[in-house]
């Protein structure tokens, strides 16, 4: 008996032990971009945790530079428009998708869910050649139009899957009272929808918020660049030595709202991330 | 398929208004994804360059002809497989371990499972750039507390070395994205029940046992989706290699292949060409997968 209650709390100690080897192996890297943050000069060079004060100056000079605020500004507004704009395209076709039967829907389905496995860089000349056509290179419109390619798929598919699963007799009793299908989406399923729409739409902009490729290839000016290409592209002074205090700084800012913002959802996200793949 | 019969009159009612509803969908569709692609496909049978003015000639095949005899595309392929499948392979191991041992019942576990969600949530560039710094060949911290440690000699150039630039892309790949697996892994783990255990422990099978006979086989679906999720987002890789390695052919995916012919070299029809070939693997991939997986193509009435 004691020989297993030793086993057992030795296997409750190692099992300890492995959770905070995954903590320090999933916070570190996030912790050490913030420490960096906090210095400059010589004491960014120096690796031990008492080099020197911490300092605001990166953060000074990252979001005193020209463009960075702008760059904020843009990403956030490019992200806020893909959400709205997906979320509306996918309130009504995750209505058709889920509640009615039409010849085609399986097909349809079938479409959404390819799409969402096109490699971005396949649609990349076409795109680029579109968005020349409609005068939107080097505008903040090119992005959120082609950002649909990944947010569109992903939230139809779960709001379909959603509105499905609720009850036919909510609208069968509304219809029968005369309500038209808008009404019935809005007045009825659009209240029961709130925790899906909060998930879906919070996938979405970390997506837009996070792409990278489109958002290099189709815009060129610094005051139109989001935030992932601002740091991407952010060099010193010299061209051979970066600004890492400033680099790490930028990220911070940038990664900080989002890291809030996963914390304070996570049940949220990690339900439809599982919802999203689930029935791929 | 849904609702009531189909010929009652409130199901009339909602066929007719599907489409309208269905309009917003299918035209945006169309002219994101529908329109570019065919495009692609069409630009890579021509000779198109970047600058304006120059109408583009049909060329035929000559773009995909010379992509195959040009041996930069196949050492791009092949860093494609090989990160694809390591990274993939890494981060399935590695998800489930952490998932099975998230699951266990302890404290602290919460705090845990919103820290897995970090990696995350980080934008691919910011981690990268975060990596890139970690591992600086001077400064870094690893190669600090490798020397330190006497592990190495002389700092390591982990991005620069032609070696190893494609095994330090899939380490910070492995880092950033088996959160996603853990996450897939944990939802399916905590759908089974804890009576099925209770069988298994009179049977007088061990933990190992339990793992390989019993939780494997029934998480295997849930598995296998996220698996074939990882693996078409790692073929397509682009953000990571373009900011740890830059365009050095050393560690380049057909992504990165694909948009420096288009972008820096301008030569539209070549690199759709390059890009059109990476759908084509893809789709293909996706299709076997597909078979080979039995995945559901639709959230039909059974699954409720």
């Amino acid at each position: 008996m004691t020989w297993r209650r030793t086993r057992r709390r030795l296997g409750r100690l190692l099992l300890a032990l492995l959770l905070v080897v995954i903590f320090l192996y999933a916070t570190l890297p996030f912790i050490w971009a913030i420490a960096t943050s906090l210095r400059t000069g010589a004491a960014l060079f120096d690796p031990s945790p008492f080099a020197a004060l911490p300092t605001l100056d990166n953060y000074r000079s990252a979001l005193g530079g020209r463009t960075f605020l702008r760059s904020i500004a843009n990403s956030v507004a490019v992200a806020g428009s893909v959400v709205l704009l997906s979320l509306l395209i996918g309130l009504t076709a995750g209505y058709a998708l889920g509640r009615t039967s039409f010849r085609g829907r399986r097909l349809l389905l079938a479409t959404i869910l390819a799409v969402s496995m096109f490699p971005q860089v396949a649609v990349l000349s076409g795109m680029f050649e579109l968005i020349r056509v409609l005068g939107l290179y080097d505008n903040l419109l090119a992005l959120t139009l082609s950002y649909m390619i990944f947010t569109l798929p992903f939230t139809v598919w779960v709001l379909a899957t959603f509105m499905r699963n609720l009850p036919i007799e909510l609208e069968e009793a509304a219809m029968v009272d005369g309500a038209t299908t808008m009404v019935v989406l809005t007045r009825i399923f659009l209240p029961l929808l709130a925790p899906a729409l909060v998930t879906t739409g919070l996938i979405s902009f970390i997506a837009a918020w996070n792409e990278f490729l489109f958002a290099l290839t189709f815009t060129l000016t610094d005051e139109k660049r989001t935030v992932p290409v601002a740091i991407a592209l952010m060099t010193g002074s010299s061209a051979f030595e970066l600004p890492w205090g400033q680099i790490m700084a930028a990220s911070v800012i940038v990664t900080v709202p989002l890291v809030a913002l996963v914390l304070v959802f996570q049940r949220r996200i990690a339900a439809g991330l599982v919802a999203g793949a689930v029935k791929g | 398929m849904t609702g009531p019969g189909a010929g009652s009159p409130l199901a009339r009612a909602k066929r007719r208004a599907a489409l309208p509803f269905l309009l917003p969908l299918i035209v945006t569709l169309l002219l994101v994804a529908g329109w570019p692609l065919l495009r692609t496909v069409w630009l890579s049978l021509t000779d198109a360059r970047l600058e304006a003015g120059l109408a583009p000639h049909f060329v035929g095949i000559a773009n995909y002809t010379y992509l195959l005899s040009d041996p930069e595309w196949w050492s791009a392929v092949r860093n494609t497989v090989v990160f694809a499948v390591t990274s993939v392979a890494l981060e399935t191991v590695l998800g489930v371990l952490i998932a099975l041992a998230l699951n266990e019942k302890m404290r602290g576990r919460g705090i845990l499972r919103a820290a897995m969600l970090i990696p995350w949530a980080i934008p691919t560039v910011v981690a990268a750039q975060m990596w890139n710094w970690m591992l600086h060949d001077q400064y870094g911290v690893v190669n600090q507390a490798l020397l330190a440690l006497g592990v190495v000699q002389d700092p390591v150039a982990f991005t620069a070395d032609p070696d190893l630039a494609l095994w330090t892309v899939i380490a910070v790949d492995v880092w950033k994205a088996t959160p996603f697996m853990v996450l897939l892994s944990l939802a399916a783990l905590q759908l089974l029940p804890d009576e099925i255990y209770e069988a298994a422990e009179i049977d007088g099978l061990g933990p190992v046992g339990r793992f390989f006979r019993i939780t494997l086989p029934l998480i295997r679906p849930a598995l296998m989706v996220a698996v074939t999720f990882r693996s078409l987002d790692a073929l397509r890789v682009f953000d990571l290699m373009y900011i740890l390695t830059g365009n050095s052919a050393a560690a380049a995916s057909m992504s990165v292949y694909a948009r420096q012919h288009l972008v820096d070299f301008q030569d539209v029809g070549y690199g759709s060409a390059a890009a059109t070939a990476l759908f084509l693997m893809i789709a293909a991939l996706t299709s076997l997968l597909v078979i080979a997986g039995r995945i559901q193509a639709a959230p039909e009435e059974d699954d409720r």
